[in-house]
């Protein structure tokens, strides 16, 4: 019986062996990459809200500190959304005739809440405290980007797991002195391993990895 | 079963585990987190109102001093606890945070927000208020005044703080080089010396 594969057919078999590894390393890597992408994470992405609030402006342009509105961001869990009284404490005068600014009214008026659209949302199961972060040196914009420069607020890390164990794993890269923490202009001094060290044995920084600190 | 239908109902439960790792159960799970909305109340609000006349366990107001700047209905003069260096700084911090945007950094009442159109808010260094007791400003953050609306977000101590450090920005627009502790006078000279120039050429 004649052979059915001729000789040279030896090679495409080689070949093939390294094409399906090429072929699993790339779906690898592209998975890999894919996951951590912002089409998965959706970074940078603003999200449709009742009122085009702008952090640009309230914070950049008025210099409005964080916690005039995120009142619980010291103290709890949840920084907190305001209340539609701390808009008017404010907008009862200013801007008091503006379309734009009609749902705050609205809400004002028959005391329903402005339902907002949560852009950094950490999934259910990863427990995170504000409050022990923000007195820690831990600042604003550390995790949250120049909030002073969004438009509409969009989140600014991937709040994948990585990403916090980054942090936690160093902190001495990220800390700052507690007396910035609320500046969202910080920039990072030159000689942050050096400080961060400093600032880590100060505040007694003792972030932890295992799996229960944030999984509870 | 075969080897070849064992191996084709493995691939067929890897699948199945593989595709359910893409539902968002765990990632939104139906307990009801800080402010969230909940379809079970009819107003949808997961945070529930309090029932009115709620006061939780060691929160009742009964210390007329404290809670409301008088005592015996007549603003005090004198703080409800001591004023030390901490208190002061936590005073400014607070009072940068919630008064400043109208009252203005240094309290002359002319803040971003009265810029931008506000109805001008209380000049701290007018005789009226530089005369006004310790608990009429209490008693203003706590409920208000004019155009102002109540501030009830501020915590009780960081009301007398601020307070504290009301009392402090308008001693500071009133000082006088002889209020200047001796051994820090030459710094104080040459503070006012540099700044000197420059006013004289706003004239």
């Amino acid at each position: 019986m004649a052979q059915i594969f001729p000789k040279s057919a030896n090679a495409l078999a080689q070949a093939s062996i390294i094409a399906a590894g090429i072929l699993a390393v790339t779906a690898g890597g592209a998975l890999y990459y894919l996951q951590r992408s912002p089409y998965v994470t959706r970074q940078h992405e603003t999200r449709e809200q009742p009122i085009p609030f702008s952090h640009q402006h309230h914070v950049g342009g008025m210099g409005v500190d964080c916690r005039y509105c995120h009142t619980a961001v010291e103290k709890s869990a949840s920084a907190g959304i305001p209340p539609t009284k701390t808009c008017m404490n404010c907008h009862s005068q200013i801007w008091n005739d503006s379309p734009t600014l009609e749902p705050v009214r609205q809400s004002f008026r028959d005391g329903k809440s402005i339902v907002w659209t949560k852009v950094n949302d950490l999934p259910d199961f990863a427990y995170f405290n504000h409050s022990a972060h923000v007195n820690k040196g831990m600042g604003c914009s550390t995790c949250h980007g120049r909030v002073d420069l969004q438009p509409l607020a969009w989140q600014e890390h991937s709040l994948q797991m990585e990403w916090c164990l980054e942090c936690h794993r160093n902190p001495e890269k990220f800390v700052r002195p507690q007396d910035q923490v609320f500046n969202a202009a910080y920039v990072t001094p030159a000689n942050q391993i050096e400080l961060g060290k400093e600032l880590v044995k100060k505040y007694g920084l003792k972030p932890r990895t295992s799996c229960s600190t944030c999984h509870r | 079963m075969s080897a070849r239908s064992r191996s084709l109902a493995l691939a067929l439960v890897a699948v199945v585990a593989a595709g359910a790792g893409c539902r968002q159960d765990m990632h939104d799970q139906p307990r009801i987190k800080a402010q969230a909305a909940s379809d079970f109340w009819r107003d949808h609000r997961g945070a529930r109102p309090l029932v009115e006349g709620t006061i939780a366990r060691g929160h009742l107001r009964e210390d007329e001093y404290l809670h409301t700047g008088r005592e015996m209905g007549q603003f005090v003069n004198a703080f409800p606890f001591p004023i030390d260096r901490a208190r002061m700084e936590r005073g400014r911090e607070r009072y940068n945070i919630h008064c400043a945007p109208c009252h203005g950094a240094t309290g002359a009442g002319n803040g971003m927000v009265v810029q931008r159109g506000y109805r001008a808010a209380g000049n701290f260094h007018q005789d009226r208020l530089r005369n006004e007791r310790l608990g009429y400003f209490y008693d203003v953050i706590a409920n208000g005044f004019g155009a102002m609306p109540a501030y009830a977000e501020i915590a009780v101590e960081d009301r007398w703080a601020i307070v504290a450090y009301i009392r402090a920005l308008q001693l500071s627009q009133h000082a006088r080089l002889e209020d200047v502790p001796a051994s820090r006078r030459a710094e104080a000279d040459k503070a006012l010396s540099g700044a000197a120039p420059a006013a004289a050429a706003a004239h």
